[in-house]
């Protein structure tokens, strides 16, 4: 099965060639809904088998799988190669199962759109490209893949093109798409370098020779320059694709895509990428100490700095885009501490209720008509119960409730960070948390519970159709049971030596990176599970921490009034302004980035330079020449005489210059 | 060696029979010239296959004096470099003249065969293997693209033509002079021919490659035919010729201005001054690459201030051609493999770039970005096409665009020569906005809504603009898929070229098991 995993790529591309040459001849949606989500279900078929192959044969070291030379030459050679491992193959499974479940719903949600088979070939060539930023075995692939899910992310946010989007100097969707694809090429930046630093410096771009290298002779690597400037560089390529700080401004923007795509794109499968990255170069991440810390902090303060803005937004998906910016925090933060499974295992847990969440909000949007202010909503419950449960659950897996898919992740990773000793990040995250729990029952409250707010006269919301509840109701499946592969072993140890499958599973990629850092202090080495009772102290206590945020959501917002939230709003005015605009962080990027440079270009530059200063030489010298010729013409004025005092003025010269000089 | 001659003369053959139909018959103007390029096409893919690219040295190669007293002959031959931009010509000039039957509209007759003349001479100057016959196609090229800009051009096209020749034909005389003095000098002093003066490329190569040229003299040569090539690139800050060119030349004439014209001053970089003056190479290497440096940043930004769409793919042009001198002045393998594909590349997707624009142009006859948005609606192959031509100048990995970048940069980090990763650290933010300025016309143009009634009916790409972007696009997308395929064909030579610069000139920088670059061991130990 595993010589066979170039066919799990080969599905969706193959069904973005069908459709997206052919598809404007495929007059039924049916036709092209299957054609679309049937190719990745292949994908998600063939990944499972190969899954069940490793667990069943036990397999733990790597697979590579090469299909052809790519770029080839001088000392380069890069293939076109897959690289089979836990990593890789857990990472197929949640993008070609996730996919699949919104490519299914899609078909319900773009119902009746113009372009319905273009919207069906750009995700499956998003699913391909996804799919080859996770399988590659070369930094060059990932990176073909890396940008490969930047166009597609550009190709949907953009994909009304002609419909209006509102933003800091955005006024079209396809605006957004821009800042999308322009910011993250500013991460990309930094992912190039990286890849020309350890080219240099080790003549491969290969993740299992260069893991080879930096095991055999991590003395002397460790906390070296070249490392940490590499791994900074590889991160900043991740705060791009993953919204981080400085980053981070490009994903709210995104959600002027149709909502499936900031499902699965700009929540469950892309904006992970940035995790993907570090975990799969976790050797490498661990022996740069350095920028360990530094992922650690941004991680959390983007976990915090998220979560605060989601707090007052008041567009259904800018909240969940905030919530997702932060999860990621989170995720990275856990990355910060070492805890490589805490945040593969988070996203993991986060593709299904963030996943969930955003469907569960198209299907909102789709059933109250293209609404998607909260505050012009309430009462959902009663026309959408399918659509209500399958999001109740979702919304109190992301908050934190124990045994639903989040508490497990979530709880890890505040374990993890607390365990590392960083107590002022950890009482960030927690912090982060309440708020997470607050944002989302605020949500849950103000779109599907108190009174109808909207004008029931014009608009009749109703629930979606079957093509889009049943994926609902598997996420939802998944994101109350998902966790349970995570258990920690405080809470099954009385059933395994070993109740976290997930770490279980991930054990051997990450095995070298988790020797580094235990035998150069960075993190503690547990050499036998243990009970921490910090460890129960801690769960207690971020559970009461969610408790509390939903508690607060509720008292707060089943008022009808809304009176606490809006007294608080006027007496922390400028609090609330700072959170509603989002710190103001895109108006100082323009203002002390983007604006200068576009004026230095026109007016200097251009205007200036180009056509003063060059152009003013090379129109001058034109200008000097004729100028010149003007006085010389002059002599050819026709005049015997003239030519002839001409050549009696150079007979005297002659002669003088003869007679004085040689 | 007929594939050559063939290659070569068929398009001169297609202008002289041109000559003979009467210029009322537009329709056999049109036929005939382009069944000659096409043929000329056909002929040079016998040639490619020919091609054997494990041999680095000259192919196919011809031989026959025609001026004893200079030893001028009509010498021609083929390698790894210039094999694909022979391709590329052979390519590039029956999509032109495609795009012609729609864009031009006056004087056909003089037109077709011009353009013919044109492709003549360009093919010229990449298999010319003589000096003297070098510059004589080198300035043959000059002729019809001046009337070309100037005849058929729009509004300002009298100034941008006159522009282009004058700025050409100053570097082109510098040229002629270190031609001379390179005759002179391999002819008498060391070879003392009869009548001491050659301008045999390959004798001059080997008898360089032994006896060098004195270091002072070698600079002037060098900066001579620098002087000339760059101008002809354009390299900033001598690149004020070519957005007046491009923005008033017709369409088909950018489109061989942004695809073949450009890499004649690439190729002459390479084929003289990299390979005859080695010393003076390295010597002025950083000096040259910083320019490059400037020219891609400087390109781009420019470029992202324009309103005029045409004009804004021409500033692009500085910028990508930045990348390939940038390339070939970081003397590695890579970044030289890096700058021949990139030349290809420019060529293919600056190219359908032009043609996309001229495209839009033919129908609403503005190249105001303002004037158009909404195109999607109604052109949406249309829009498809341009989209493939615009994210493959960005750069977008699996199109041609990526490889081409990625090599050269790859190249000038890696290079001994120029030493520092500056270089290439502010080359790559060109990347970065080439995104800007690419994604921002591309917004303005097809996105959006439709606010310029006008557009709202206009008519998406007909079969025959079909038939010249999808040839393009298949390369595209192979060069980007599987460049392996093409890089092979340059290998062989660039290897040998790069090798004779590292075991004549300077040393093989020392490798050293993980910490191969001195700059970096330096830089970065602990």
């Amino acid at each position: 099965m595993t010589s066979w995993v170039y066919l799990v790529p080969l599905f969706p591309l193959a069904g973005f060639l069908i459709l997206g040459i052919f598809g404007k001849f495929l007059k039924k949606e049916a036709i092209i809904g299957t054609i679309g989500s049937g190719t990745i279900f292949l994908s998600f078929l063939l990944s499972s088998l190969i899954l069940f192959e490793w667990i069943s044969k036990g397999y733990s070291e790597p697979k590579v799988v090469v299909i052809y030379p790519w770029i080839v030459t001088g000392d380069l050679s890069v293939n076109i190669a897959y690289l089979v491992d836990q990593l890789s193959i857990l990472f197929s499974l949640i993008v070609t199962g996730v996919g699949f479940l919104i490519h299914v719903y899609s078909i319900g949600y773009m119902h009746g759109d113009r372009g319905f088979y273009r919207f069906f070939a750009y995700l499956n060539l998003f699913i391909f490209m996804m799919l080859n930023l996770v399988l590659a075995n070369s930094f060059l692939l990932t990176f073909l893949g890396w940008e490969g899910v930047g166009l597609c992310s550009y190709l949907l946010i953009g994909f009304w093109y002609d419909r209006k989007f509102e933003g800091t100097k955005i006024e079209w969707t396809g605006d957004a798409g821009n800042k999308a694809f322009i910011v993250n090429r500013i991460g990309d930046f930094g992912f190039l370098i990286a890849m020309f630093i350890l080219f240099l410096n080790f003549q491969t771009l290969d993740y299992l020779e260069l893991n080879k290298i930096f095991t055999l002779s991590f003395d002397g690597f460790y906390n070296t320059a070249l490392i940490t400037t590499t791994t900074l560089l590889l991160f900043l390529a991740c705060t791009g694709k993953s919204a981080q700080i400085p980053l981070a401004v490009w994903l709210p923007d995104a959600m002027a895509g149709p909502t499936p795509v900031s499902a699965l794109i700009h929540a469950a499968t892309m904006v992970t990428s940035g995790i993907f990255l570090v975990a799969r170069n976790a050797t490498l991440f661990s022996l740069a100490p350095s920028t360990l810390m530094i992922i650690a902090i941004v991680g959390t303060f983007t976990a915090f700095y998220a979560a605060s803005i989601g707090l007052v937004q008041n567009d259904i998906k800018k909240v969940l885009a905030y919530s997702t910016v932060s999860q990621l925090g989170f995720m990275f933060s856990a990355l910060g501490v070492g805890a490589f499974v805490a945040g593969v295992f988070h996203v993991m847990t986060h593709a299904f209720f963030k996943g969930l969440l955003f469907l569960g909000a198209g299907a909102v949007i789709h059933g109250m008509h293209e609404e998607q202010n909260i505050k012009n909503m309430g009462g959902l419950r009663k026309y959408m119960p399918k659509t209500y449960s399958t999001f109740l659950v979702a919304t109190i897996a992301i908050s934190g409730i124990p045994f639903f898919s989040g508490f497990f992740s979530k709880d890890e990773i505040l374990w993890k960070v607390f365990d590392s000793g960083n107590i002022l990040l950890w009482l960030i995250l927690v912090v982060s948390s309440l708020f997470t729990a607050f944002y989302m029952f605020r949500l849950l409250n103000l779109v599907f519970l108190g009174k109808e707010r909207f004008d029931s006269y014009h608009i009749h919301p109703h629930e979606a159709p079957k093509v889009m509840t049943v994926p609902l109701q598997i996420l939802a499946f998944l994101s109350i049971f998902g966790g349970f592969l995570g258990i920690p072993y405080i809470l099954g140890f009385w059933f395994s030596e070993h109740p976290n499958l997930i770490e279980t599973w991930l054990y051997p990629v990450f095995t070298d990176a988790t020797k580094i850092l235990a035998s150069t202090g960075t993190i503690k080495a547990h050499h036998i599970p243990h009970l921490a009772i910090g460890e129960y102290i801690l769960m207690g206590f971020s559970i009461l921490i969610a408790l509390l945020g939903i508690i607060l959501a509720n008292k707060f917002y089943s008022d009808e009034t809304l009176a606490i939230p809006r007294k608080l709003s006027t007496k922390f005015n400028l609090f609330y302004k700072t959170l509603y605009n989002k710190y103001y962080v895109d108006e100082f990027y323009f203002f002390a980035i983007a604006d200068p440079i576009i004026s230095t270009s026109k007016n200097f530059l251009w205007k200036f330079f180009d056509d003063k200063i060059i152009d003013g030489f090379v129109n001058g010298a034109g200008k000097v020449t004729v100028a010149i010729s003007d006085i010389l013409k002059r002599m050819q004025s026709g005049f015997v005489q003239n030519y002839a005092t001409f050549m009696f003025l150079g007979v005297i010269i002659i002669i003088l210059w003869m007679l004085l000089i040689v | 060696m007929e594939l050559l001659l063939s290659t070569l003369f068929l398009p001169l053959l297609g202008f002289i029979f041109l000559l003979f139909i009467n210029r009322e018959k537009v329709s056999y103007l049109k036929f005939f010239s382009l069944l000659f390029s096409i043929g000329t096409f056909v002929v040079s893919i016998f040639l490619f296959l020919k091609f054997d690219f494990n041999n680095p040295n000259f192919q196919f190669k011809i031989e026959q004096i025609w001026i004893p007293i200079l030893d001028a002959g009509f010498r021609v031959g083929i390698d790894g470099v210039s094999i694909l931009l022979v391709m590329l010509t052979t390519f590039i000039s029956p999509i032109t003249i495609l795009s012609s039957f729609s864009s031009i509209e006056t004087r056909q007759k003089e037109y077709y065969s011009l353009i013919l003349l044109l492709q003549f001479a360009m093919t010229g100057v990449f298999v010319a293997l003589d000096t003297f016959l070098f510059y004589i196609f080198w300035e043959l090229v000059l002729i019809p693209m001046y009337f070309i800009i100037g005849l058929w051009g729009s509004k300002n096209r009298i100034y941008a033509a006159v522009k282009f020749f004058i700025y050409t034909v100053v570097g082109s005389l510098f040229m002629l002079v270190a031609i001379i003095w390179l005759g002179i000098y391999v002819g008498s002093n060391i070879l003392q021919t009869p009548y001491g003066f050659t301008s045999n490329l390959i004798l001059i190569r080997e008898v360089l490659a032994v006896n060098s040229i004195p270091f002072t003299v070698e600079k002037w040569l060098f900066l001579a035919f620098a002087l000339s090539f760059c101008i002809k690139v354009p390299l900033f800050p001598l690149h004020t010729w070519l957005p007046d060119a491009h923005t008033e030349a017709p369409t088909p004439g950018s489109v061989i201005l942004a695809g073949i014209l450009l890499k004649l001053g690439t190729y002459g970089l390479i084929r003289f001054n990299v390979e005859l003056f080695t010393n003076s190479a390295i010597f002025y290497a950083p000096f040259f690459s910083i320019l490059a440096v400037i020219g891609i940043i400087y390109g781009a930004l420019v470029s992202a201030v324009q309103t005029d769409v045409k004009r804004l793919v021409a500033f692009s042009s500085v910028s990508h051609l930045g990348f390939v001198v940038l390339g070939i002045f970081s003397m590695t393998v890579e970044g030289m493999q890096g700058a021949i594909i990139q030349m290809v590349n420019h060529g293919l997707s600056t190219g359908m770039l032009f043609l996309a624009v001229g495209i839009l142009y033919e129908r609403r006859h503005t190249r105001e970005m303002a004037e158009y948005g909404g195109i999607a609606r109604p052109m949406p192959a249309f829009s498809v096409f341009f989209a493939l031509a615009m994210l493959a100048s960005v750069g977008l990995p699996g199109l041609n665009g990526f490889v081409g970048e990625f090599l050269t940069l790859l190249g000038a980090f890696k290079s001994p020569i120029l030493n520092s990763w500056l270089y290439t650290i502010f080359a790559a933010t060109g990347v970065i906005f080439a995104a800007v300025y690419l994604l921002t016309m591309f917004q303005k143009v097809v996105f959006g809504p439709i606010t310029n009634p006008v557009n709202k009916n206009l008519k998406d790409i007909n079969f025959r603009e079909w038939s010249y972007l999808v040839p393009i696009v298949i390369f595209i997308v192979w060069i980007g898929v599987y460049p392996k395929f093409f890089l092979n064909y340059s290998e062989k030579t660039v290897k040998s070229i790069i090798n004779k610069t590292y075991e004549l000139k300077i040393a093989k920088p020392n490798p050293s098991p993980y910490f191969k670059d001195i700059s970096v061991t330096n830089s970065f130990t602990k």
